[in-house]
């Protein structure tokens, strides 16, 4: 039946490629994991397994790339981390791929900017968990290093997003 | 296919990276600016005030919980976490506090310590 869509991803594919895609994020995010960044603020990162979220949000569309976030997290907080760092990361992930799926919709910034709002986002999730967890608003006061480090972060991330799409074929 | 027409990074890209850094700039140096000499801490645990300290006077306080150990001391008017058990001790190689506003935060141990007027 779905022979005759000759540009999208077929139904199969997009089944194994979600199974690949987890794979890759979680090896990019145990990678990071080995260089530490001392900064004197906590949950700066690079944030590379935002490569695999960027490209499987433009190439296999959302419902994908929410289930492959969701398994790269779990899996990768049951192996490597614990429960606490599981709630950051989704809260992190959910608010970032929604920001990120609706401005690439507006289709105002490349791949870049969608890229640096979703940093942005993805800290704001969680900033947000940390001031609910420790019952202080004062927290957010991080946010401004976090997303002017995160703007950072994303636009390196974003580039990099775009030559890997210029380049993939599946 | 227009595999050449997609741009890397756009003028569009570039305005929002620096709006986002500039705006986080101004507002950093806003609040910088605005903060003052603090005269106590307080050490919140888990939610809750555990203990107030003046800055005038040198002193030490642990913080004990099931969580872990974290030990709050105070030097010629400065807060710093001396030691710790938490894993990523973040709170031991923060700066020394004093202004008000100013917090230092163990996450693990979901302890803040706050300079408050």
């Amino acid at each position: 039946m779905s022979e005759n869509k000759v540009n999208s991803v077929s139904q199969n594919k997009i089944t194994a490629l979600s199974g690949v895609f987890i794979a890759l994020a979680m090896i990019l995010s145990y990678l990071e994991n080995l260089i530490p960044i001392n900064v004197a603020v906590p949950g700066v990162k690079l944030g590379l397994a935002n490569l695999v979220t960027i490209v499987s949000l433009f190439k296999l569309g959302l419902k994908p790339t929410i289930v492959i976030s969701i398994g790269r997290i779990v899996l990768s907080g049951v192996l490597f981390g614990n429960v606490t760092v599981i709630i950051y990361s989704l809260a992190g992930a959910f608010l970032s791929i929604l920001v990120m799926y609706i401005v690439k919709k507006i289709k105002i910034f490349t791949v870049t900017g969608v890229s640096i709002c979703g940093a942005v986002a993805h800290n704001f999730g969680q900033i947000i968990v940390a001031a609910l967890i420790l019952e202080n608003a004062n927290i957010m006061y991080y946010m401004l290093v976090l997303a002017a480090i995160g703007a950072l972060a994303g636009t390196a991330i974003g580039i990099l997003s775009g030559i890997i799409l210029k380049n993939i074929r599946f | 296919m227009k595999p050449e027409k997609e741009k890397l990074i756009s003028i569009g890209d570039i305005v929002l990276l620096a709006t986002v850094i500039l705006l986080c700039v101004v507002v950093t140096v806003l609040l910088v600016t605005s903060r003052e000499d603090g005269l106590e801490v307080e050490i919140v645990s888990d939610g809750e005030v555990v203990k107030t300290m003046e800055l005038k006077k040198d002193a030490e306080y642990e913080v004990v919980t099931d969580r872990g150990t974290n030990l709050v001391v105070i030097e010629d008017g400065q807060v710093t976490v001396k030691e710790a058990d938490c894993p990523d001790k973040v709170c031991v190689n923060h700066k020394p506090i004093s202004m008000t506003g100013e917090t230092i935060i163990c996450l693990p141990h979901k302890l803040v310590i706050e300079i408050v007027e």
